[in-house]
């Protein structure tokens, strides 16, 4: 009997933590991996509109992106109120979009250069005169294949 | 000369609530999103070799102004219409049967006067420099959703499944390759049955 009653009175051993900093250093290193910092800051007012038959944009490496809308409210005294467009982190005129565009095809890695989108976020707010002007230069840099980014959402909330 | 001991251990206890810090701070910021959108192809920029000529039954006109009024087929439309009107316009098969042209899978109102068959028909989108792009990004969604309404309707008659379904799919890196080179067969044909016939003219300034 005295082998059972041994139990009794040992205290509940702790539990060892010793490995705990391990698992939370895995769990670090895969949110490390995967986070994507946000590489250029907003200038302007990004509020995209709403569609419903979208398509998701696979494989970041493939994109460049193009912001439009109007400078953010720091920038409102030099820039002034109208749209404008920004190229990673400068604000810029619709003739240097051709420039940005061949510039970072360059950078690309050869197998990548005739595959790129250009995804334009552009404020709803926007006028299309700039979309225009945009997508003008976009085809004298034969970059033809666009995305125009939006959110997921009914498409008739854009008109009120 | 007293004799010292081993070197004391460094108190590893604290180390879990760094390494807890660090990951709590990446976890906010991680967002891991992926951006969706309208895709659209430009026309090049070159014209092309031989002038086409298209006939006028055959094009489905569209204009905004710039106060986002839309004009279909030299009608004023409600944009909540346009998705159904670019739908008739495109199933309408007008050419008569026996003739090249015809669409046998077409189940519009076979109306002379409009389009001849959906490889035929053509929609032109117009727009003015002071349209609003909110404005301009519903219209394209409810032509792309014209399309993808005729093409879900083709697939689910073939192959028992939404056409956006397949494309999604067949675009999606993760899926096998012998899954996708069935499916780009599959995908390939609903699209040659309405090929996506979506012009944009230059914008006018008045």
């Amino acid at each position: 009997m005295s082998k059972f009653n041994k139990k009794k009175d040992a205290a509940l051993p702790a539990v060892n933590t010793a490995s705990l900093p391990d698992i939370v250093f895995m769990l670090l290193f895969f949110f490390m991996t995967v986070t994507v910092m946000k590489d250029s800051t907003l200038k302007v007012e990004n509020v995209l509109p709403n569609a419903s038959e979208i398509k998701k944009l696979e494989k970041k490496d493939r994109v460049i992106y193009i912001y439009v809308g109007k400078p953010t409210r720091e920038y409102e005294k030099t820039y002034g109120t109208e749209s404008k467009i920004q190229l990673n982190d400068k604000f810029a005129d619709a003739s240097e979009v051709g420039d940005y565009i061949l510039m970072e095809r360059a950078k690309k890695p050869q197998e990548l250069q005739n595959v790129l989108t250009t995804a334009l976020k552009v404020d709803k707010e926007a006028n299309m005169g700039i979309i225009s002007d945009i997508k003008q230069e976009l085809r004298k840099v034969n970059a033809l294949k666009v995305n125009y980014t939006t959110y997921e959402g009914d498409a008739f909330r854009n008109l009120q | 000369m007293p004799k010292r001991g081993a070197p004391p251990e460094v108190n590893a206890g604290s180390m879990a609530d760094i390494a807890f810090l660090l990951l709590i701070f990446f976890l906010v910021t991680t967002t891991i999103e992926t951006d969706a959108g309208l895709d659209r192809m430009l026309p090049p920029i070159e014209p092309p070799d031989t002038d086409v000529i298209i006939k006028q039954k055959n094009i489905f006109q569209v204009n905004i102004n710039r106060d986002g009024q839309l004009l279909a087929d030299d009608e004023l439309t409600n944009i909540k219409d346009l998705r159904e009107k670019a739908i008739a316009f495109l199933d309408n098969g007008g050419a008569p049967s026996g003739t090249p042209d015809y669409c046998s899978y077409c189940k519009g109102k076979r109306d002379p006067a409009s389009s001849d068959s959906p490889a035929k028909a053509i929609i032109s989108l117009k727009n003015d420099r002071e349209t609003k792009y909110g404005t301009y990004i519903t219209v394209q969604n409810e032509l792309v959703g014209a399309y993808n309404d005729l093409r879900n309707r083709e697939a689910q008659r073939l192959f028992k499944r939404n056409f956006t379904d397949m494309e999604a799919e067949y675009l999606n890196p993760e899926t096998p390759d012998n899954v996708r080179e069935e499916l780009k067969e599959k995908v390939k044909r609903i699209q040659d049955l309405f090929p996506q016939k979506l012009s944009e003219a230059e914008t006018s300034s008045n």
